[in-house]
């Protein structure tokens, strides 16, 4: 079953008034992993819920394959979802759960069995088949939830924080699985968490949620690289990007009372941005660093800091001990400008030569 | 694992033989012909009466019409426990249900009313109740003894409790499955609530079972009559020199008692193996 899933216009207000959605549009095509990704209610699992059909929806469409689906209920939707505490039936075996759902919509027997013997050869729970929820690790009942997705054969896959009750290692090794699984089976997934490293690691697109609006959909290092806004430059990366207040003078940009190159813009407020990888020591001259404290990670170190009063953060290899005063400096290309009142990312506020001479491989600073 | 505490174990000990003397001597006393009984009091001694006594008060015809036997009675008294368990279940469960999972305007002040109003005891609205039966012509029929009690506050606030504690994604879930209302209830709900559902039906059979004064109200034939209005009409019968036959109420209450006693062990188990493995 093939289907792309179409969002228009979405949105979701409750009774009290409170706005949870707004205006949300995604096209989604056929057997693309979108996730979605915010800090906690940011509306994300609302909109999840709205295509599932578990919420109402105040206005738009959501459309499945070539059907708006807005007035059918879950079961008729196509869909299946993976919840956070993978709500299976406790009283039943895996196998149970997993044909549950199947015998309610009437399929035979046989076609069942064979559908059950093979998801769980696939997510290798044969041994498991006949045991109870309870008897299971968090691990293989999450298995379980997908498998019960799986055996569903649906249009669409939605994941709600499916991995937020595993600890950090198996949280790795499902992510992986279930990347490895939805390619396998080329369907739609539709995949909420609030976790960004699992957002980057299994989007083919991510759309990132604040305030039940978008800030930016696009492919994982494309949103990494160029953020649309302070909000995603802060939420995606970890350590998170440096913001910073800085001021263009006369067509240079001054930070820290430091001119640190020539941009293509008059003179204003911006939100300068730099990732702590992207921040270079210097022997002297660049900025004037003041050293608070290191954060050990093994094979790389988080140097806290000031620059003035700015918290500052950046990421060096491990080595020897670091003087209490340090001076940086960052390449042009590394810069994200932002707008200091909206957030919005100025376009290209890059100068024009400065961008060639970038290109040309000279240091911005010198 | 604990240390054996002696002290522990006489408070224990002592507080089962508080409890279970009475029984006891109820048990050995039946034993004993009624004019011994009469003349020394409670035995705590075996006696020689007991298989015929209790022979006696199963098979004996007794009553005004001479027509019920000790067997009979039992059996009515079954009736009612078991239809007063199953019937509460049922009622109780639905209505829960209804209250938990469907948005219905007035909802919440509906199930306080229902709550106060069958907050009281039967006695306190027993007239209006036998009021209503009489002229429905219910009286001395079985439906008439157990309908009009199968209301239960008490079991629709403990589902109403526990149906709330049943997480909302089990619901979702089983909505993606598609299940409507009905297989939801049947296949999720009443599956999850099996332990809770032993509990009230410990409670409701032995509270149907030990209904006194609606049966004698409701039914004045004697083909209705319960073990507990037997062992009252054996104590009745202080007319001229004839002594109450004391040994066969002490049969009858020994007998009365063990049904109860097999529902609540029985489903004891259940219950417990119930909460052990639920993993919630």
């Amino acid at each position: 079953m093939m289907a792309a899933l179409t969002l228009e216009s979405l949105g979701k207000t409750y009774a009290g008034g409170t706005t949870a959605v707004s205006d949300v549009s995604l096209a989604v095509a056929d057997g693309e992993f979108i996730v979605l990704v915010g800090p906690s209610g940011c509306g994300k699992s609302t909109l999840l819920r709205m295509v599932a059909g578990l919420e109402e929806i105040s206005t738009g469409t959501v459309t499945i394959g070539d059907r708006v689906v807005n007035r059918l209920e879950p079961a008729e939707r196509d869909i299946a979802m993976v919840f956070q505490n993978y709500a299976l039936y406790p009283h039943m075996t895996v196998r149970e759960n997993m044909s549950w759902g199947l015998r309610n919509r009437r399929i035979p027997a046989a076609e069942i069995a064979a559908r059950v013997e093979e998801a769980a050869r696939m997510l290798e729970l044969q041994a498991h088949l006949d045991r109870k929820p309870r008897a299971l690790s968090g691990g293989q009942r999450q298995r379980v939830a997908m498998g019960r997705a799986i055996t569903r054969q649906p249009a669409a896959f939605l994941f709600d924080e499916p991995l937020s009750n595993l600890d950090a290692k198996l949280r790795v090794t499902m992510r992986g699985e279930i990347r490895k699984l939805q390619k396998r089976l080329g369907t739609t997934a539709l995949y909420v968490t609030h976790d960004q490293l699992e957002a980057m690691t299994l989007a083919d697109r991510l759309v990132v949620l604040n305030g039940g609006k978008i800030e930016q959909v696009g492919r994982p290092l494309e949103v990494y690289h160029r953020p649309a806004s302070t909000f995603v430059a802060a939420f995606i990366g970890a350590p998170a990007m440096n913001l910073m207040d800085a001021r263009i003078e006369a067509g240079r940009l001054m930070l820290a009372g430091v001119d640190l190159g020539a941009v293509d813009s008059g003179p204003r407020m911006v939100t300068l941005g730099i990732r702590a990888e992207d921040l270079r020591l210097r022997a002297a001259g660049g900025l004037p660093f003041r050293l608070d404290g290191i954060e050990e990670l093994g094979a790389t170190r988080l140097v806290h800091g000031f620059l003035e009063d700015q918290p500052l953060c950046l990421s060096l290899p491990s080595g020897a001990d670091l003087p209490a005063g340090l001076h940086l400096g960052a390449d042009p290309a590394a810069w994200h400008l932002f707008d200091t009142l909206t957030g919005k990312r100025l376009p290209s506020a890059l100068h024009p030569a400065a961008r060639s001479r970038i290109a040309a491989g000279a240091d911005p600073l010198s | 694992m604990r240390r054996f505490r002696p002290l522990d174990h006489l408070i224990l000990l002592l507080g089962a033989a508080f409890l279970l003397a009475p029984v006891l001597m109820a048990f050995l006393s039946s034993t004993h012909a009624a004019a011994d009984i009469h003349m020394n009091g409670l035995y705590l001694t075996p006696g020689t009466e007991g298989l015929a006594t209790y022979k006696k008060v199963l098979t004996q015809k007794g009553g005004f019409t001479g027509e019920v036997t000790g067997a009979r009675m039992a059996l009515n008294s079954l009736i009612l426990g078991l239809g007063f368990a199953l019937g509460k279940l049922i009622v109780s469960m639905l209505a829960a249900y209804g209250l938990v999972y469907f948005r219905f305007r007035f909802a919440t002040p509906i199930f306080w009313g229902i709550f106060t109003t069958l907050l009281l005891p039967l006695e306190v609205r027993i007239m209006p109740s036998y009021q209503v039966m009489s002229q429905l012509g219910a009286l001395n029929t079985t439906w008439g003894l157990i309908v009009p009690l199968l209301a239960s506050a008490t079991g629709t606030f403990y589902f109403r409790q526990f149906f709330k504690s049943v997480p909302d994604e089990l619901l979702e879930a089983a909505r993606i499955d598609g299940a409507g209302p009905w297989r939801f209830f049947a296949g999720i709900l009443v599956p999850l609530s099996r332990p809770m559902m032993a509990a009230i039906f410990i409670i409701m059979f032995v509270y149907g079972w030990n209904q006194y004064l609606w049966p004698m109200l409701m039914t004045t034939d004697e083909r209705f009559f319960t073990l507990m209005r037997g062992i009252k009409t054996i104590l009745q019968v202080w007319v001229g020199s004839q002594i109450p036959d004391y040994n066969e109420a002490f049969a009858l209450a020994v007998l009365a008692m063990l049904p109860p006693l097999g529902v609540v062990i029985v489903f004891q188990r259940l219950f417990v193996k119930g909460l052990t493995e639920s993993d919630k």
